[in-house]
């Protein structure tokens, strides 16, 4: 493979966890609901996903429970800023904080005896690149037909979810929600209830997201395997200005910023790295100022108006 | 019948001390099961965390070392949420405060006066923590961008900052390859009280008390209660918003600085790795514990501290991850979360036919 190709798969490899979390957040922010719990739910299905496919070597039975434990810890923070009306922003950060400090007990507890209890070092089931006959010899091509299944399935989410959001009646009534909710109550929409569904499906993709890191990118379980990902998904959404179609954009290009840190990386460069390593925080900083900035001047707003407000209901 | 919720007038005292105090046991009631899953007996292993962190005068002492830091940062903390402004990044800014007191030490300690080492130290701590909040803070009030991911990703910024420095430049050449600076000269030291703890813990009563008179008894400290409650309602009163905000998140930084100046020059002696240590996250657990009240900070931040030594005192008797702290933590929140429905709204069942206009219906909260 020539280097392009080579950058350009890595760069959907490392894309793939972003693209299934930004959508996640697209739909449940879309409903209304912030959700900052992304890095606390990656984690934890990662570790859960990773767990069992070490005890069933079975990929699609650790996906499966990764995608419930994602959902059940979306469904936490559903309950606690719908039905407890608790701030979404205490919220998400308890869910990260838990998230993040239940996964690293469950990787010291969860694993054989014979590991002394731990999950790190060990091999599981996990995804492999799969392609046709003959096209891994064409460049560029094969960079995007060279990938696992869940990254085939990333191919299908993007234009699916942005088919259901912007062409479909259900997707007119979530789009509604997250803008006026009182609007969409008085049409017939149940808030409550969408609100619950939005924020659990925007939890399974983010589990799915989770589920990648540790089942295909970097196979294993590994103290903090995210690495920030799950608040870089919070400005990714953002910058796709809630659009899941312009989800890829973003993904490409944190993905890809992690492919060059790959290559430079291996090539030996004299940039310490540290430095390398502070690339996709330092441009996530920069993507928010330049959005903020460029929405500012464009006047256009692209979060939904209702974005973290609690809702309730009048009595009727 | 029909259950309606009203939103409060003000507070209740008694629920204000009741959330926490049941959200506690509430945590301590699901890390049972979860303990109890984990094949331990957790009314032993709740024992032992506890004779570990407060049992013993050694115990006692790593307790007050873990509980300087949080303390602070908690402080830090809650001086930014108190105007909303979701500063988690204390652990940047200890980072960094770490770094800037390193270099005083390493670099400016040799050829100063001796009786000045210390103080700049703790100076320069106290000013990088600010200049790392700055830039959430500036960007924020001027071009309102988002602060909980520009301070989170500086965290990130600072840690591998550090570990640049410990592994690069600042490395002790006589070090045996250990990832760490040079030691400090013995005049950057703060001096031992009890223990390893420092004398950093003074630092914690004098903010907490100017922390409380600041916002109890202060003209600008109740601009910014009001800043808190409602930014609209300030710019209506003719207070600068921006600016106020901008102070205060300055004022978090440089508090949560101090605390890295205090583990670097009161527990290290150096700058190696091990500073960051997630205190700047605990710090959000032990402000919203405390309600933002920066009385009780000091005592949520030692009880904190001793669930972390007793986690790693359990993992050493009892072969339990140490995580274990970590996790009795975090489910500190959710019963806390779930409560805030109780303080912030009185629940009436009424029965029959009610007004319509009792009902109060929520504004939003950012």
């Amino acid at each position: 493979m020539d280097m392009i190709t080579s950058i350009l798969a890595i760069t959907i490899r490392a894309g793939t966890s972003l693209v299934f979390a930004t959508i996640g957040e697209i739909f449940t922010e879309r409903a209304g609901i912030l959700n900052l719990g992304i890095e606390g739910i990656m984690l934890m299905s990662a570790v859960t996903g990773f767990a069992a496919s070490f005890y069933t070597q079975n990929i699609f039975i650790a996906v499966l429970v990764a995608v419930a434990v994602g959902a059940a810890m979306a469904a936490l923070h559903a309950f606690l800023t719908v039905t407890m009306r608790a701030n979404q922003v205490v919220s998400g950060l308890s869910i990260t904080l838990f998230g993040s400090g239940f996964a690293s007990f469950l990787g010291q507890r969860l694993g054989p005896a014979s590991n002394n209890f731990r999950l790190v070092g060990l091999k599981g089931a996990r995804f492999m690149p799969a392609s046709l006959e003959g096209i891994s010899e064409v460049p560029i091509l094969s960079a995007f037909l060279n990938q696992d299944l869940l990254t085939y399935l990333v191919y299908i989410l993007i234009p699916l979810s942005w088919f259901f959001l912007y062409k479909t009646r259900p997707g007119l009534w979530l789009r509604s929600i997250g803008e006026d909710p009182q609007t969409a109550d008085a049409m017939g929409i149940d808030v409550i209830k969408a609100k619950y569904f939005y924020t659990i499906l925007g939890g399974v993709f983010i589990a799915l997201g989770g589920a990648h890191l540790s089942l295909s990118y970097t196979p294993g379980w590994a103290e903090n395997i995210t690495g920030g990902r799950g608040w870089i998904v919070v400005a990714l959404v953002i910058f796709s200005m809630w659009n899941p179609a312009r989800s890829l954009w973003g993904a490409l290009l944190f993905g890809g910023i992690n492919a060059v840190q790959f290559r430079l990386q291996a090539s030996g460069t004299n940039i310490p790295a540290a430095f390398l390593n502070m690339l996709p925080y330092l441009g996530t900083i920069a993507v928010l100022v330049l959005m903020t900035w460029w929405e500012a001047l464009s006047k256009k707003v692209g979060a939904p108006a209702a974005l973290s407000q609690a809702y309730m209901r009048e009595d009727k | 019948m029909r259950i309606v919720f009203e939103k409060r007038k003000s507070r209740a005292r008694g629920i204000l001390f009741a959330v926490p105090a049941l959200s506690f046991m509430i945590s301590m009631l699901l890390s049972g099961i979860v303990l109890l899953i984990a094949g331990a007996n957790p009314f032993e292993t709740f024992a032992s965390m506890a004779s570990g962190a407060f049992g013993s005068s050694n115990g006692f002492s790593e307790t007050l070392v873990k509980t300087i830091p949080l303390a602070l940062t908690g402080l830090a903390v809650a001086l930014a949420f108190k105007l909303r402004f979701w500063n988690i990044g204390a652990e940047g800014q200890l980072v960094l405060g770490g770094i800037a007191s390193s270099w005083v030490a390493l670099f400016l300690g040799p050829s100063l006066p001796e009786p000045l080492v210390l103080p700049l130290c703790i100076a320069a701590g106290f000013a990088a923590g600010a200049l790392w909040a700055g830039i959430p803070g500036l960007l924020k009030t001027r071009l309102s961008v988002d602060e909980t991911l520009v301070t989170l990703m500086l965290n990130y910024v600072a840690i591998l900052f550090a570990e640049y420095l410990y592994y690069g430049p600042w490395r002790d050449p006589k070090g045996y390859g250990f990832p760490g600076s040079a030691p400090f000269i013995e005049a950057a030291w703060l001096p031992r009280i009890f223990g390893r703890a420092h004398a950093g813990i003074w630092f914690i009563p004098v903010i907490a008390l100017l922390f409380w008179v600041l916002l109890r008894r202060t003209r600008w400290g109740f601009e910014l209660s009001i800043i808190g409650a409602s930014p609209r309602a300030a710019r209506y009163q003719g207070i600068a918003v921006q600016r106020n905000i901008l102070l205060a998140v300055l004022l978090s930084g440089a508090i949560a600085g101090l605390a890295g100046a205090c583990e670097v020059t009161g527990i290290s002696h150096r700058l190696q790795q091990g500073l960051n240590l997630g205190y700047g996250f605990t710090a959000i657990i032990i402000a919203w514990m405390s309600q933002l009240n920066p009385l009780a900070i000091p005592f949520v931040a030692l009880l904190m501290g001793g669930i972390l030594v007793g986690g790693d005192q359990v993992q050493m008797m009892m072969g339990l991850p140490s995580a274990m702290g970590t996790v009795m933590q975090g489910l500190i929140l959710f019963p806390m979360l779930a409560g805030s429905l109780f303080t912030e709204y009185r629940i009436r069942v009424l029965s029959g036919k009610a007004k319509k206009s009792k009902v109060a219906c929520v504004e939003g909260e950012a």
